[in-house]
């Protein structure tokens, strides 16, 4: 009795013992995940002396100071590149649903010849970086004189997003039983209204397209600064990082503005994540 | 799919209806038109541009041959390739094995606060490339942070710290898919080989490991291309010099640098397509190797 | 459901609206005045210089000359070129653009974006030194208002040189001395500088200290007309020289930036700043201790001195500005002896190219300004002609004086590469 008691004990022991190595390794490596951008909001909030002090303490009484934030909201253009950003990520994702949903729909619904092909066609923009087109960018949107515009960007980035969303979508899609499909056009729903009902059937597929879309349309670089460099069409990491050009020596601003680079991003993944994720683990694998 | 046309026939509001080619058609058009107007038609042209001189006048492959043959363009070009192979070779070796973990990690059935630890490790992800190159700089300075060699400073070490702050950053993609693969294999297989006797980390391998072994793949080959196309990490954090001594550059900062030039200005258009069209090329490279050799080697499994 | 679909519309409408909206505002480079007012856009890489202009210059600018406002959109040193290239090509730049001086501006000026400037009431303030950096080869044409150019120098922590009993030295002896002395003490770090960010070490250190060695003017011209090379001695010897100060610097100098510097300098903690006239208002501003600057040392005591006096920052005009008449009004006022006034006082450092003497009211300006009563003044060395081919002068330079320092390239490896680079393109010219 006594000898199973220890063997009992000592697996439950070597169980918690693993939950807990579990658990730290988890911990530690959230941590190591979260603990720059904390860095970068903890410091946005003291004083400049205490910054290089002690970079790596919170802001106390003594040292709290919201200075850089006061110029960031005084003399930067941030509600603008804050407003521009927002539009150009909302549009851009948008965009990329309605347009990849309607081709995703066709592709699984329509038998046609040369379905095969077209479907090589758009899928094959997921292995091609538009960064490379560039150069033929800059070139179309000059001679259309929309240098400097948001609708650049923005049809920049749906275009970008319908490859993979087109993919992703097309796995959701083709799980619609075709059942609820034809009963509608027994109904005689038109093609519009058998696409609006499937529509809510494939919504974590919407959410995945949306996350992927969103991430990398929101934190872009790249086409702002080639493409919408003015100072009123500035995305809001592109005005953080000019910021941080023209504030080089004032360390409370340039903190403040990628603080509040931080943010937007953040709550936009945060709705978007539950979604996304059941979009992952239901579909995206197949 | 072959029912639609018979429904079209049957009834009588159908009849002047298209084809399922003409309504694919339509339902593929808004798509279709962003798509080549905004991404293929420029590439295209960007293509083109590389076989035209910076002053729009055809000259072949003369850019590519500069690009290859003269001296300072090939030292260039092939610093760049070599460097960011090696920039990729670290991120994969790193990326994938760390990933994996964390994923398998957040598997163990009935785990406290899996929900919170997954979104804490996405966090990097979500943050822009100035954040990241900000903050890592800040860290790794050796005068405020707290890793006192210069790392950043080194040619040895700069491109290796860069490909660490770069997995620091996309580890969560890679953990996801990982994690939704590991979710969605069948309890009973788990299950089956517990009974059996094995223990968690003999499950792992036997059972589980075979089963993400094709995902590798997948996370392997969008890493090459995203990767091919770095630019904004090292724009950020070391300029786009590329320094220390050009250590840093990759095909994206050398693209950038070509068409629009370093600080003192001076960009060529024509050269920047050339390395365009060379970056295109490895890429291509990269994808008939995956397509060929691990596509046919590893089986996926319908889970 | 329905509610949702509703404020999901209204929603995608308010942002197209937007959308639509804000992109008429871009339309053009910077017309966006109301009514009356034109507003001429200012591009400048002087971000730092925001608040100066902003505060004083543009009011004063506006008060005089009813009807125009002015807008100052700097845009990060070290992206400018790049960007402003860009914007130009791209028909969305400024109406007023912040000149680069030689290369750099020619090039503009050749591909059609600047307008020639000669015939501005007020050019005639400026003499043909004032002029070169933004002169056609021929001499003939300008295409940007000189507006101000910059000395390069040493900063140093008089606190610390009198605490332990140091001057300011003449010579490189003096100089190590020094450095010596402030080193074994080891309170501060002797030089506060690093070599991350590449362009301190090439153009304040290399291109500050070098024209001692090469003999100013002489030693430039001399590679332009290419009577003499790279790897000639007096060319090598400043970056021997460089090649010393690596120790002085803070641990792990290789990935400081010259922001960490001047802030490392500005605490105290380092006792030295190698740096140009331009920083003489942010170090009075953020310094706690008494400045003080010495000019670079001379290799052997009794040389005569050179120091490097550039031009470096001119006004030029968008050639497609749609406000051509406003913004050569605004060019007349750069030209005048108003500005002049205005520019030099409110940052000191800044030199007016007039002719005549400005008065400013700053001891380190004025320190400055001495040295070229007993020095010789040049432009830095790979400024003028040596950046018109691939590879360009100033990218070389900056790696490789970042190199020499970083003991990772020897002195005489470093000159090779430099005079190779040059050979590959350049053919010498008068």
């Amino acid at each position: 009795m006594v000898h199973t008691d220890v063997h009992v004990v000592r697996r439950r022991a070597r169980r918690v013992g693993a939950r807990a190595a579990v658990h730290a390794v988890l911990i530690g490596y959230s941590l190591l995940a979260v603990g720059p951008a904390l860095l970068v909001v903890a410091n946005s909030f003291k004083e400049r002396q205490a910054i290089f002090d002690s970079p790596f303490s919170l802001p106390t009484p003594s040292t709290w100071d919201t200075s850089g934030y006061e110029t960031v909201f005084d003399e930067a253009s941030f509600p603008t590149y804050f407003r521009n950003s927002l539009m150009v990520t909302l549009l851009s994702v948008l965009g990329v649903i309605v347009v990849s949903a309607m081709a995703a729909h066709a592709l699984s619904e329509f038998d046609f010849r040369g379905r095969g092909l077209l479907r090589i066609y758009l899928l094959a923009g997921i292995m091609v970086p538009i960064r490379l087109a560039t150069v033929g960018l800059v070139e179309l949107f000059g001679s259309l004189e929309m240098i400097n515009t948001l609708w650049a960007l923005i049809l920049v980035y749906i275009a970008m997003g319908i490859p993979l969303g087109i993919f992703i979508l097309s796995q959701f899609f083709a799980q619609v039983p075709t059942e609820l499909k034809q009963a509608a056009r027994v109904d005689g729903a038109g093609e519009w209204r058998v696409f609006a009902v499937t529509l809510p059937l494939v919504r974590p597929g919407l959410g995945a397209v949306a996350v992927f879309t969103m991430l990398p349309v929101f934190n872009d670089l790249w086409f702002p600064l080639v493409l919408a460099p003015g100072e009123s069409t500035r995305t809001m990491t592109l005005g953080a990082q000019q910021f941080l050009g023209q504030f080089e020596t004032n360390w409370n601003a340039m903190l403040a503005a990628l603080s509040l680079a931080i943010v937007p991003v953040l709550v936009l993944y945060v709705l978007f994540s539950r979604q996304f994720l059941r979009g992952l683990t239901e579909g995206a694998i197949k | 799919m072959r029912l639609a046309p018979a429904f079209a026939a049957s009834s009588p509001r159908r009849r002047r209806l298209r084809s399922p080619g003409a309504r694919a058609l339509l339902f593929c058009a808004p798509a279709l038109v962003i798509y080549s107007t905004f991404m293929v038609w420029p590439l295209l042209q960007s293509l083109r541009f590389a076989l035209l001189d910076d002053a729009g006048d055809w000259v072949g492959l003369d850019n590519f041959d500069k690009l290859f043959g003269d001296p300072l363009w090939s030292e260039r070009f092939w610093r760049a390739l070599r460097q960011n192979m090696q920039f990729f070779l670290f991120h994969c070796l790193v990326q994938n094995p760390v990933g994996l973990t964390l994923a398998a990690l957040l598997t163990v059935q009935r785990l406290r606060g899996a929900n919170v630890y997954r979104t804490l490790i996405f966090v990097p992800t979500t943050l822009s490339v100035v954040i990241v190159g900000f903050a890592w700089r800040l860290i790794l300075s050796p005068l405020w942070g707290i890793v006192h060699t210069p790392l950043l400073g080194r040619t040895s070490t700069a491109l290796p710290t860069l490909s660490l702050i770069s997995v620091w950053q996309w580890i969560g993609i890679p953990m996801i898919f990982f994690y939704a693969t590991l979710i969605s294999i069948p309890k009973e297989l788990i299950d089956a080989s517990r009974v059996d006797g094995a223990s968690a980390w003999r499950t792992f391998w036997r059972v589980s490991f075979p089963l993400v072994l094709p995902m590798f793949g997948v996370i392997t080959i969008v890493t090459y291309i995203a990767n091919m196309n770095a630019f904004d990490l090292v724009f950020t954090v070391q300029g786009v010099q590329a320094g220390p001594a050009y250590s840093t550059d990759l095909l994206g900062t050398l693209f950038y640098r070509s068409a629009y030039g370093s600080v003192q200005g001076g960009g060529d258009r024509a050269m920047g397509a050339t390395v365009a069209s060379a970056t295109f090329a490895v890429i291509l490279v990269g994808l008939l190797l995956f397509f060929l050799v691990w596509r046919r080697r590893v089986r996926t499994y319908q889970l | 459901m329905q509610t949702r679909k509703l404020m999901a519309g209204v929603l995608v409408a308010g942002l197209l609206a937007a959308a639509c909206g804000s992109g008429d505002e871009d339309a053009g480079g910077g017309g966006g005045g109301d009514g009356d007012a034109v507003t001429l856009v200012v591009e400048s890489w002087r971000a730092d210089d925001k608040a100066v202009w902003e505060d004083t210059i543009v009011p004063a600018f506006e008060e005089s000359h009813e009807g125009i406002e002015l807008e100052f959109q700097p845009t990060a040193p070290t992206e400018y070129n790049a960007a402003l290239e860009n914007r130009l090509d791209g028909g969305e730049a400024g109406d007023i653009i912040a000149c680069r001086p030689f290369d750099i501006s020619l090039e503009l000026f050749e591909a059609g974006h600047l307008e020639a400037v000669d015939d501005l009431e007020g050019m005639d303030a400026f003499d043909d030194v004032a002029r070169s950096g933004w002169v056609t080869d021929d001499g003939a044409t300008t295409y940007c208002v000189p507006m101000a150019s910059v000395i390069h120098g040493f900063y140093y922590n008089k606190d610390v040189f009198d605490e332990l009993g140091l001057e300011p030295p003449t010579t490189t002896e003096d100089l190590h001395t020094v450095l010596d002395a402030i080193a074994a003490d080891g309170a501060a770090t002797p030089i506060a500088q690093g070599t991350v960010d590449q362009w301190d070490i090439a153009e304040v250190d290399y291109t500050g200290i070098g024209p001692n060695y090469w003999k100013g003017e002489e030693g430039r011209q001399a590679l332009i007309d290419g009577s003499a090379q790279f790897t000639d001695p007096e060319y090598v010897a400043p970056f021997e020289e460089l090649a010393t100060w690596g120790q002085y610097m803070p641990d792990g100098y290789e990935a400081l930036s010259y922001d960490d510097a001047k802030v490392l300098f500005t605490n105290g903690d380092g006792a030295i700043f190698p740096g140009g006239s331009w920083e003489i208002t942010g170090f009075e501003r953020d310094a706690g201790f008494e400045l003080g600057v010495f000019a670079p040392p001379l290799p052997t005591d009794g040389d005569p001195c050179y120091i490097s006096d550039h031009v470096d920052i001119g006004m030029g005009m968008n050639a497609d500005t749609e406000h051509a008449d406003e913004a050569r009004t605004f060019l007349e006022w750069v030209a005048s002896e108003e500005f002049a006034q205005l520019y030099s006082n409110e940052l000191p450092g800044f030199f007016s190219l007039r002719e005549g003497a400005v008065e400013v009211d700053n001891a380190l300006a004025d320190d400055f300004v001495s040295w070229r009563d007993d020095c010789e003044s040049t432009i830095r060395l790979p400024a003028q002609k040596l950046n018109r081919g691939d590879p360009a002068m100033w990218d070389e330079l900056y790696a490789v004086s970042s190199e020499v320092v970083n003991g990772t390239l020897t002195p005489a490896d470093a000159a090779q590469r430099l005079q190779e680079g040059l050979d590959s393109w350049y053919t010498p010219s008068e």
